[in-house]
């Protein structure tokens, strides 16, 4: 059995086995799913080694029919692309798990079932390589998160579920339009058979059919990244959603969006993204500035932290469009920052709701005089999340930068307003909730960090130092695949080929 | 191997040891660590730097690889030539000093071990700026300092004042850092590398850029981030506020050490600035802008650390006026001499305060002289260095300045003579309405205890002996040249004199006819409410730029593009789907249980129709 299968049959078995956990005993359930959580995020660290012995190309690959026809393949490996992002997954899940102990009290057992449900969703959308194996593993993440939203939110939970809903079906639906389209035209769902036969010639697409297949999926990405002005669904679903949710949501959903523009969109239509990247820039450029303004004058922690993730991500996707190596690099890099930071942002705005009860940020002020500790882990995380040098999110903003500077300087000069204002509305908000006198309703409900609270943002921390400092321990890999990325972009089908096909096209 | 990486490295095992365990440990461990680690830096200083020698060549020392991607290749590296030579001597020698006198200047505060944390991790990160090999190492540095900055101003962070002052000096320097890092992005796109000594080897044979090129644009990206990190027109406005920090950070961050930062990083990139005249009559104007600007400011103020803020800001403009003529040995010249008394000033009006319980006011002071004559000594060579009198350290370093800035355009001379006045004038203001007259207050003086006034002893044999004894534009020679202005015997008597007539007439205003000075404010009113209202720049900042930001984010694409604009078209496209699909109401029933049939029906249809289709063909 393949390394690969073991991990998606981590959380698989997890999930059955709680459902059938006795409901009236929550602490075996929280146990058993954070052990189980715990195995998975162990076990995923196996995958460096493999990845790292053959960088630039697929690591343990399974491959083997599911479905004879059409011909759908369980076909899924491990890249520098995905290593990261998986081991993300992983490493966050048993996080949350401690993060929900004791904030989520009803419905235990299906939350954490549901925790698992969505661990194996992005699992499988991460090492899928058949875009309809892709597609189910898209949904089936869908599924866990709209329910942790709907069920254990905020007041207006069944809107934001909903909402979020609604917003990332109308990008499958199109997705799945291109993948159906793309498989009528091929004969397979399977991406690196699909890139195998572009580079032969022996898949030639229009560029019209190449624009519109590489609009498609793009919808359905910029959706989930958010990129503006697709982004409303964000707020108002990590404003409801439970801590928990939140964090699944910002460090691992919005990944599915920039992972699938890189893993899709980049090299099966690199020439659409080419003639597209223009606009793409703008709207990324737009979202940056736009984000961060919004960010500013938010009263609810976490929609303000939901709109600076609106920010964030626009440099993701503003690297990912230059096209470059640096670009690239710093984009994948940077989606592991924000996994990092902004999931320890909304989990320490988890623990100040958990004392006061309250989201907004006028309700606080003073906490650094009751809770020294949690004051100073707050600083920090704010701190790597507008940039600072030494910590995690300064690199992936540097590189994607550097490569915008390559690209033109105007691009780089209007998203470097966004490390302005990131300042701005983190050291706003720091203000407001920790310094100054500490009213009464604050002083008695905010004792300083717990045990359990150390556990889970210790490991955070000390990434945000690591990723910020190694940057070695983590970008080769990534590297490798950004450069064999580019190589195919740049292959034109052989031209021979492209007339050799067209012929066969007309013979037929 | 000299193992420079121990010098920024003591002072962060002092942060770290009183940062995680300090809460427990008893005032004299906090002590020993804090003051312990800067001391033991200062001595690795001493002793690298002696076995470094002559420094004829740079000295590198390479750790790791930070950053490694495409053609992006950023090492962690550390150098020593003469320039960061002088540097460190003043950072971790001025800072040995400021750490003891704030053992008891902070004595009796809460958050003390919070503050000596702070104060170490600000020299940790001031020490990888002076040491960094390449620009982004010193990103490093100067990102950290501003944090330090940032920690510190906001000390004091019960009151809204302290929150204030230390956001807004984060921000602003953010402004300069963006500068400051597309500078850096342009550096790496044309040479390629980010390390100086490549940069620099690349500079060097390039023509002078007489029309704006992308030189030019880089050396004013570099001035942008000078121009905030030391407060320079029109981002020097979070530095009068930054005295909301307990005085000894004053002394240390925002007269000394940090704010010089700017300074250093330009003589640093002189190899760059030499090919860009535009941007080095740029950096020329703005120095001489900034310097007559914060002294006409500090002719008028009354609180006794404002006064200061504002002459430190007035200095660096000197400073840049210096680099922007080319004279970057006469600039760091002054950055050392300042360092001292500045520092001197601000330690001793800490002890003034300390003196007065807290009382920062000139008009609640006068007549301390008997009272604390120590603090009356050392204050008094802080201002006769300050004011250009000869042979104290400030004469050396600003008539170096002026005389460049004569070589260069005799106007701007002129404009720096009046300005010297102007500095002598508004010191000695402060220190005849401290000193002199009868004691206005109500508090009952007495004097700082050894522990702050031995360093401000140090301080000032070297306010007094600093210049002539350190001469730093000969032992910077190698790197900037030997200064190109003729000595002029006239030139230095004007300026002296400048500065003479200055200490004359604050010494008449406020010596010996007291009511002159308010008269004199009454008949040049304008002037006088533009100067104290510090010509209202930081209420333009706020109408122009802040409220229309915040009002427009809020309002406009908040309320107005997000929640009317977007999702009045995301709801109105539910609304029409709802009224076309009104046969599938059902589907919209607002259960959990029912929506989650409908997908996993929705999803078997899928899958249906694909293999359907696919069976098809």
């Amino acid at each position: 059995m393949n390394l690969l299968d073991i991990l998606l049959i981590l959380p698989a078995a997890g999930f059955l086995l709680t459902l059938f956990l006795p409901k009236d005993n929550p602490g075996l359930i929280r146990n058993f799913v954070f052990g189980v959580s715990v195995v998975t995020f162990v076990f995923s660290l196996l995958l460096i080694g493999p990845v790292l012995a053959s960088p630039g190309r697929l690591a343990l690959e399974g491959n083997s029919s599911w479905i004879e026809y059409p011909a759908i393949r369980y076909h899924v490996a491990l890249d520098g692309l995905s290593l990261w992002l998986v081991i993300l997954s992983t490493f966050l899940t048993p996080i949350v798990t401690l993060v929900s102990w004791k904030y989520i009290q009803n419905r235990v057992k299906e939350f954490y079932a549901f925790l698992l449900a969505l661990l194996l969703g992005v699992l499988g959308v991460f090492i899928a390589q058949d875009l309809f194996l892709f597609f189910v593993f898209w949904e089936i993440s869908l599924v866990p998160m709209y329910f942790l939203v709907g069920i254990w939110g905020h007041d207006k939970r069944i809107y934001a579920a909903l909402k979020f809903f609604l917003y990332t079906m109308a990008g499958s639906a199109l997705m799945l339009v291109a993948i159906i389209y793309l498989y009528n035209k091929s004969g397979t769902f399977d991406i690196p058979l699909l890139l195998d036969m572009m580079a032969k010639g022996r898949l030639v697409l229009t560029g019209a059919e190449s624009n519109w297949l590489f609009l498609a999926f793009f919808l359905a990405f910029a959706i989930k990244v958010p990129l503006f002005p697709l982004h409303t669904w964000l707020p108002d679903a990590h404003g409801e959603a439970p801590t928990a949710g939140s964090v699944m949501l910002a460090s691992v959903l919005l990944k599915l969006g920039t992972y699938g523009l890189v893993r899709i969109c980049l090299p099966l239509f690199p020439g659409a993204a080419r003639d597209n990247a223009n606009w793409i820039i703008v709207l990324a450029i737009a979202g940056i500035i736009y984000g961060a303004l919004v960010a500013m004058v938010q009263p609810n922690m976490k929609r303000l932290v939901a709109y600076s993730s609106v920010s964030h991500l626009g440099f993701v996707v503003l690297g990912i469009f230059t096209f470059t190596q640096v670009g690239l690099d710093g984009a994948v890099y940077q989606m592991l920052n924000h996994g990092i930071s902004t999931g320890a942002l909304f989990i320490l705005v988890g623990m100040l709701y958990e004392r006061r009860h309250s989201l907004e940020i006028s309700d606080f002020g003073g906490v650094a005089t009751a809770a020294p500790w949690l004051t100073t882990m707050f600083v920090i995380t704010t701190l790597a999340s507008v940039g600072l040098p030494l910590l995690n999110n300064f690199v992936g903003e540097f590189l994607i930068l550097q490569a915008a500077v390559q690209v033109n300087f105007y691009y780089a000069a209007f998203a470097a307003i966004g490390v302005i204002l990131s300042a701005v509305y983190m050291l706003w908000m720091v203000q407001r909730v920790f310094y100054g006198e500490t009213p009464e309703t604050v002083k008695h409900h905010m004792p300083d960090m717990s045990t359990r609270e150390w556990a889970i943002i210790v490991p955070l921390i000390a990434l945000m130092v690591w990723m910020g400092i190694g940057t070695q321990s983590f970008l080769p890999p990534i590297s490798a695949n950004s450069t064999q990325l580019l190589q195919v972009m740049k292959q034109p089908a052989p031209p021979s080929a492209v007339q050799a096909a067209k012929e066969s096209v007309h013979a037929r | 191997m000299h193992q420079l990486w121990l010098i920024p490295a003591l002072p962060l095992a002092g942060f770290l040891l009183n940062g995680i365990f300090g809460r427990k440990l008893s005032k004299a461990a906090i002590n020993a660590v804090a003051i312990g680690s800067v001391l033991l830096s200062f001595l690795w200083v001493v002793k690298t730097l002696m076995g470094l020698g002559s420094l004829e060549e740079v000295y590198v020392e390479r750790y790791f690889t930070w950053i490694q991607s495409g053609f992006v290749n950023v090492g962690f590296d550390f150098a020593v030539d003469r320039l960061s030579a002088v540097m460190l001597m003043v950072v971790t020698g001025i800072g040995l000093l400021i750490h003891i006198y704030a053992a008891g200047y902070m004595a009796h505060e809460g958050g003390y071990y919070r503050f000596f944390a702070y104060l170490n991790l600000f020299m940790f990160f001031m020490l990888i700026l002076v040491l960094a090999a390449n620009y982004l190492v010193l990103f490093v540095g100067w990102e950290g300092v501003g944090l330090c900055s940032y920690l510190l101003i906001g000390f004091y962070f019960l009151k809204k004042s302290a929150g204030d002052a230390g956001k807004k000096a984060f921000v602003v320097n953010r402004i300069g850092d963006f500068g400051f890092s597309l500078a850096m992005f342009l550096i790496m796109v044309n040479f390629g590398s980010l390390d100086f000594g490549t940069v620099f080897a690349k500079a060097v044979p390039m023509a002078n850029e007489t029309s704006a090129g992308v030189l030019t644009l880089i050396c004013l990206l570099l001035l942008l981030g000078a121009a905030g990190k030391s407060a320079q027109v029109p981002l020097y406005v979070w530095l009068p506020d930054a005295m909301e920090g307990p005085t000894p950070v004053s002394a240390l961050i925002h007269a000394a050490t940090m704010v010089t930062a700017g300074v250093y990083m330009v003589a640093r990139s002189a190899a760059l600035f030499n090919h860009a005249p535009i941007a080095m009559e740029v950096v020329a104007y703005v120095g001489l802008i900034t310097a007559v600007m914060a002294a006409t400011i500090g002719l008028t103020q009354y609180d006794l650390k404002k006064v200061f803020a504002y002459s430190t800001v007035s200095q660096l403009g000197y400073m840049f006026l210096a680099l922007g003529t080319g004279a970057y040995s006469a600039g760091i010249y002054h950055v050392m001499t300042h360092a001292f008394f500045k520092a001197l000033l601000f330690l001793g009006a800490g002890s003034v305060i300390h003196a007065l319980s807290g009382e920062q006011d000139l008009r609640m002071m006068g007549g301390l002289r008997k009272k604390i004559p120590v603090t009356f000594a050392v204050l008094f060579c802080a201002s006769v260095a300050i004011a250009g009198v000869p042979p104290f350290a400030g004469y050396y370093s600003k008539d170096a300045i002026l005389l460049a800035a004569h070589a260069h355009h005799p106007w701007m001379y002129w404009v720096g003579v009046v300005t010297a006045g102007m500095t002598a004038f508004y010191v000695f203001r402060a220190f005849f309405l401290c000193f002199f007259g009868t004691y206005r207050g109500q508090a009952h003086p007495h004097e700082s205890p050894l522990v702050m006034t031995a360093p401000l002893m140090v301080l000032a044999a070297l306010s007094l002996g600093g210049g002539y004894f350190l001469n730093v534009p000969h032992y910077l020679e190698p790197l900037f040249g030997g200064e190109h202005a003729a000595h002029d015997e006239t030139l230095v008597l004007i300026s002296v004199g400048a500065g003479l007539l200055g200490i004359a007439l604050a010494a008449l205003f406020y010596v010996v006819k007291p009511g002159l000075a308010d008269g004199l404010a009454r008949a040049f009113s304008w002037p006088y409410k533009l100067f104290y209202n510090k010509y209202f720049v930081d209420e333009a900042y706020d109408a122009v730029i802040v409220h229309p930001l915040r009002d427009g984010s809020s309002s406009v694409l908040w309320k107005g593009v997000d929640a009317r604009i977007i999702d009045g078209a995301v709801n109105g496209t539910g609304s029409l789907m709802r009224a076309i699909g009104g046969g599938l109401r059902e589907m919209q029933s607002g259960y959990i249980r029912r929506y989650a049939a409908w997908v996993v029906l929705g999803s078997v249809a899928i899958i249906a129709v694909v293999s359907f289709w696919g069976g098809v063909k």
